[in-house]
């Protein structure tokens, strides 16, 4: 394991990681008001728990999980519940979900809970059982619920890989995460390969985070010395964007290559985040759900950049604010740096210049630069997905100009895939096309983008066209289920139809059968006769009557 | 004698494959119409009848029989068209007006203050999506609504009313970008 290989493409970008890593990560305070998302993980949103007056203890569920693929949210402080309704989330779109509220009563009250630090002597379900219950999701930004990446189903895992690459500028949560809890992440490590029955670990971690790896190393050392642990190495990779990324860092470490529309399970690898794997540490040992996070507060316009450990649903406001709210204040025009790179410590609570530009706030990203996504408020909760915000200046985009063909998306693109086919076809809207050139392949790592020349949003084009053809194939899907109802529907009308035809010709047999029996039995039926016999009276008596009053007139005359 | 030769080799072979196409004619009929089918593929399944015919499956084979127009179907809107298009290889013909748009997708639902549970809309809905009995409040299963508005003529005291489908933050779609000045879209439709 010691032969590292390479992925196509990647680029070298400037890390600016140094901003946010000069201090501890900070707890911030309990907020006023917590607003907590009940889907904050990929697949189906839990089945509530609490309603609206409800006091809630911190670590208290709020949701079960229901269906395979999903998991639980909990109450990330003590409170009573205000109320249950639709929130802006944080979120490309900037549209509502439910949340529920909670006004917080400043006790910070835990729920009784209990961990099990002997975690070997727990079965691989149970552990899957209890991750679940805990909410944990894969804290790198995919938010896929770990529990059902633990299952291995049938497959036979072979290595465990601890993903702490970290790749994306800026992003240091995950650095100070492994450089203050590092055992945290080892012993993390250590239950995932237990639940997993696998024998081999790999802590994967790039080579510009020289104290995450020391202290990583020396905790391992530590831990080794104290139980038994499976077989656990912590490598340093080289730093290249996107080295972090799934299927980039398998091939780095492995040299295998996932396959197309495939899982790392296919080929006997599981990957974890090191926070993922943190978070099943206290989940497991300390009984601790996954009720916060860190997060990296960072960027040229924010006067105090930090990593805080925060709680699920606080106001991002309340983040910034925290790290000296955004620049500046008070806008004043400093000497230009000749390097045009931004000094944090200088810049710290006043404004900063680039070039002759002044620094200032116009731009809250919720993620990194290169595949982060921009927020239209800072009135929305962190969610278990939110590893950073940056908040920064950015000049206004360059207008896109006609793609020129020069092929350097293509260089860069750790996919191997063509960007600029994708681009020509995805803005033609030819669906077909686009997966013919394996746009499902595409990571959004945003290399492509970084390096146009013509400053085409390359990558906008690409999610566009995912989520068009992830739309095609839902509609698909509901039309086709609206046939069979419908088919199901003729079938029943059809059905019933004939069963009304059938009863109406059994009823018309019967009245037949009697008829034809009263015809045939009539002759020799007394009473009838007898009626006969009498209804031929009347009327010869009638007609007797009358023919007497016809010649009375006669005689009067 | 060369020509009798000829002439009965000729003719038995022609008998011999006039007897394998006659079997396989019988052993290996298609079911149905497979036009039909594939067109019915495409066809929203709305069921509502906005093409005058009876629902999409009519609309369909009469679209195969070449009785009817690819251009009728306003809820599948150019989408569909163009699909249509590209099966038949025929030339795409726009929509009327009104329905050039992005169909907007939308569902029912009953007011249940209004409803008296008369079940004619019961009757008149093609896929079974609403609930309820006679004198029993209605209700509409939202999932399985397709959005045909079939059931509104018939209720008598009009208390069906229609709504879009609210996105969701996991179906909302990203925008197509602006395009760089000097690459219009190539867009395959018209």
């Amino acid at each position: 394991m010691t032969q590292l290989s390479s992925f196509h493409g990647g680029l070298h970008l400037a890390g600016h990681k140094t901003l946010s890593t000069s201090q501890p990560i900070a707890t911030l305070p309990i907020p006023a008001r917590l607003v907590i998302p009940l889907n904050q993980h990929i697949g189906a949103a839990g089945e509530l728990l609490v309603a609206v007056g409800d006091h809630v203890l911190k670590g208290q569920a709020l949701t079960k999980p229901v269906g395979y693929v999903s998991a639980s949210v909990h109450a990330t402080s003590s409170g009573t519940i205000s109320d249950i309704g639709e929130y802006p989330l944080p979120h490309p779109s900037g549209l509502s979900a439910r949340c529920v509220v909670i006004d917080t009563d400043g006790k910070d009250e835990w729920l009784p809970h209990q961990g099990e630090p002997s975690y070997r002597l727990l079965h691989a379900a149970e552990i899957r059982n209890r991750v679940r219950h805990a909410g944990v999701v894969g804290l790198g930004g995919a938010t896929f619920p770990t529990s059902v990446k633990m299952n291995p189903a049938g497959q036979i895992i072979d290595t465990l890989i601890i993903n702490g690459a970290e790749c994306e500028p800026y992003i240091t949560c995950d650095d100070m995460l492994m450089r203050e809890r590092a055992k945290e992440v080892i012993l993390g490590a250590d239950i995932l390969l237990h639940a997993l029955g696998t024998a081999h670990c790999i802590i994967a971690i790039e080579d510009n985070k020289p104290d995450a790896i020391a202290a990583l190393r020396a905790a391992l050392k530590a831990a080794a010395d104290d139980t038994q642990l499976g077989d656990i190495a912590v490598i340093a990779v080289p730093t290249l964007y996107p080295t972090g990324g799934e299927k980039q860092l398998i091939k780095v470490l492995t040299g295998k290559e996932v396959p197309s529309h495939g899982l790392p399970a296919e080929i006997g690898l599981v990957m974890q985040n090191v926070a993922t794997a943190a978070a099943v540490y206290r989940a497991i040992c300390c009984g601790e759900p996954l009720i916060s996070r860190v997060v990296t507060v960072t960027g040229e316009a924010v006067a105090h950049p930090q990593n805080l450990e925060v709680r699920i649903g606080t106001p991002i406001s309340q983040l910034i604010e925290h790290c000296g709210g955004y620049l500046p204040a008070n806008p004043l025009p400093l000497s230009a740096r000749a390097d045009g790179s931004p000094s944090p410590q200088k810049g710290a609570g006043r404004p900063v210049s680039q070039g002759d530009t002044l620094i200032m706030a116009n731009r809250l990203i919720m993620g990194g630069p290169m595949m982060g996504f921009a927020l239209q408020s800072d009135e929305l909760p962190v969610t278990k997905g939110c590893n950073c915000l940056l908040i920064q200046n950015v000049p206004a985009a360059s207008a896109a100009m006609p793609c020129i063909r020069c092929g350097e998306c293509v260089t860069v693109c750790p996919a191997s895939l063509l960007p600029q086919q994708l681009y020509w076809h995805a803005s033609s809207k030819n669906f077909d096309q686009v997966q013919d050139y394996h746009l499902f392949d595409c990571i959004e790592c945003g290399c492509c983008s970084q390096v146009c020349p013509s400053h085409i949003p390359l990558v906008q084009y690409f999610r566009f066209a995912k989520t068009e053809i992830w739309h095609q194939e839902t509609e698909k899907r509901k039309a086709d289920h609206a046939r069979v109802r419908h088919d199901f529907r003729s079938e029943r009308l059809e059905r019933e139809k004939r069963e009304r035809e059938e009863a109406l010709r059994k009823k018309k047999e019967l009245l037949a059968q009697k008829a034809a029996a009263e015809t045939t039995s009539g002759e020799d039926d007394p009473k009838k006769a007898a009626i006969a016999a009498a209804m031929e009276r009347v009327k010869a008596k009638k007609e007797q009557s009358e023919s007497a009053a016809d010649s009375a007139p006669g005689k009067n005359a | 004698m060369s020509v009798l030769i000829a002439v009965i080799t000729l003719s038995s072979i022609a008998g011999l494959f006039g007897l394998v196409l006659g079997y396989s004619a019988i052993r290996f009929r298609v079911q149905g119409d497979p036009v039909a089918d594939k067109i019915d593929a495409i066809l929203p399944q709305t069921q509502c009848g906005q093409c005058s015919f009876a629902g999409c499956r009519p609309y369909a084979e009469a679209i195969a029989k070449g009785e009817a127009d690819i251009n009728r179907c306003p809820p599948g809107g150019t989408a569909t068209m163009l699909a249509l298009a590209d099966l038949l290889g025929v030339e795409p013909k726009p929509l009327a007006e009104e329905h050039t748009g992005e169909p907007i997708k939308t569902v029912v639902y009953i007011d249940e203050q209004t409803c008296i549970g008369c079940t004619l809309c019961i009757q008149a809905c093609p896929v079974d999506a609403i609930l309820g009995a006679a004198k029993q409040m209605h209700t509409v299963i939202e999932s399985e609504c397709t959005g045909c508005n079939l059931c509104i003529p018939p209720c008598p005291v009009d208390c069906i009313h229609i709504m879009p489908v609210k996105v969701q933050p996991e179906t909302w779609r990203w925008p197509l970008p602006e395009h760089p000045p000097g690459t219009a879209p190539r867009v395959s439709a018209l």
